[in-house]
């Protein structure tokens, strides 16, 4: 059955509290998931209070000023720090995004309270595994699959044909959406979930592309596609503002209309 | 690592799952109708002696109503409650024997409440 309780070695435990710097104009309070697998211990949740006057305005301005000031061992992934690259997805304040684009304003509630993306294996801190989803992604076959010979120049695409990408292309494989559905919490072993659901849409949405029967072949099955239930958390989820729930339906009508 | 991939391709799709997903639908949309049909003949029914409500479900018309009611509803029922068992029930046992008792349960049980409308319709 579906395990509603951790596990004894995953309950979080109360961990350490690191008080405001005396002076301390703009106090605010970072509640952060702290789990470090060498140490044997369970994860905790560690307490630190920093000044807003003296950080900059996203989540991860935060967590980079508490690396850097308070406690270098806090592990988290970061790269281009403007919500292009996807390394710093996480939860924070209960929802899924990126820290990068996610404004310490917006996180409700008085705390911020950061932990890694829900249902992921964690490696470190906020570093969950995504060895599994990159696999979930390379099934999908995620390049162009043509079978006419290979056009001397570019293959051509009118400015209509390329507009139907519009919506697909911008995924970042964050996997926000993924890890925010309840499906895919339950059977992400079997079920695509969202973001490579999304993916596998744009290449059956790609006019060059000549695999659209085996791409929709290969996503017919009870488990990899239609463990989605139209949940809508990916949608509300995603931070570049896509809608992998409409990827999804247009997946299913295209299986409803070739059996027609 | 190692055998991630070959664990996420698993053995590959079911190629199946359309027929489930359509079928869904379909007992969904019947059961509107036949359920709306059917609360509406209750509530104008309601407090009639038993002689007559057996007189009512005699007709022609109301028995097949019935039935298409019992079959939309049983059918719609058993494939929900497949794709519950396969969501929540993971042990690989519990789950192919709870996806055979729905299956085989929802069968008896309609063909027992057709049998009753037929009954009463027919007349025994």
């Amino acid at each position: 059955m579906v395990e509603f309780s951790l596990p004894k070695n995953s309950r979080v435990q109360p961990g350490k509290t690191w008080p405001a710097a005396s002076g301390a104009k703009r106090p605010k309070t970072f509640r952060i998931y702290r789990y470090d697998p060498d140490s044997g211990a369970n994860p905790r949740i560690d307490t630190y209070v920093i000044d807003l006057a003296d950080c900059g305005p996203m989540v991860l301005d935060a967590l980079i000023k508490i690396k850097t000031e308070i406690d270098s061992t806090l592990t988290f992934r970061r790269s281009c720090r403007e919500g292009v690259c996807g390394s710093c997805a996480m939860n924070m304040g209960g929802h899924n995004g990126l820290a990068c684009i996610k404004a310490i304003e917006e996180v409700p509630g008085e705390e911020v309270t950061v932990h890694p993306l829900p249902h992921m294996a964690v490696i470190k801190d906020l570093v969950t595994d995504f060895e599994p989803f990159w696999a979930q992604y390379e099934s999908i076959s995620p390049w162009l699959r043509t079978r006419s010979p290979v056009p001397e120049k570019e293959y051509r695409q009118s400015p209509e044909e390329r507009a139907k990408l519009d919506g697909l292309w911008e995924c970042i494989l964050c996997a926000c959406c993924s890890t925010s559905c309840p499906s895919y919490w339950w059977n992400g072993d079997r079920y695509l979930g969202p973001a490579v659901l999304l993916q596998s849409y744009r290449w059956i949405a790609d006019s060059r592309d000549e695999a659209t029967g085996e791409r929709l072949d290969d996503l017919e099955d009870p488990f990899k596609l239609y463990r989605c239930h139209t949940i809508m958390n990916c949608t509300n989820s995603c931070p570049k503002g896509l809608n992998p729930a409409k990827a999804i339906a247009e997946i299913k009508k295209r299986l409803v209309e070739r059996s027609l | 690592m190692s055998g991630t991939r070959a664990v996420r391709r698993g053995s590959g799709s079911a190629r199946h799952g359309t027929g489930h997903w359509k079928l869904q639908r379909l007992t969904a949309i019947a059961s509107v109708f036949t359920g709306l049909w059917f609360v509406a003949a209750m509530i104008s029914l309601s407090g009639a002696p038993y002689a007559e409500i057996r007189a009512w479900l005699g007709s022609n018309f109301n028995a097949t109503m019935m039935i298409l009611l019992l079959i939309s509803a049983y059918w719609h029922g058993a494939l929900g409650l497949r794709t519950i068992i396969e969501d929540y029930v993971h042990t690989p046992a519990l789950k192919v024997g709870a996806l055979v008792a729905v299956k085989l349960l929802a069968f008896a049980f309609a063909t027992s409440s057709i049998v009753a409308v037929l009954q009463v319709a027919i007349g025994s």
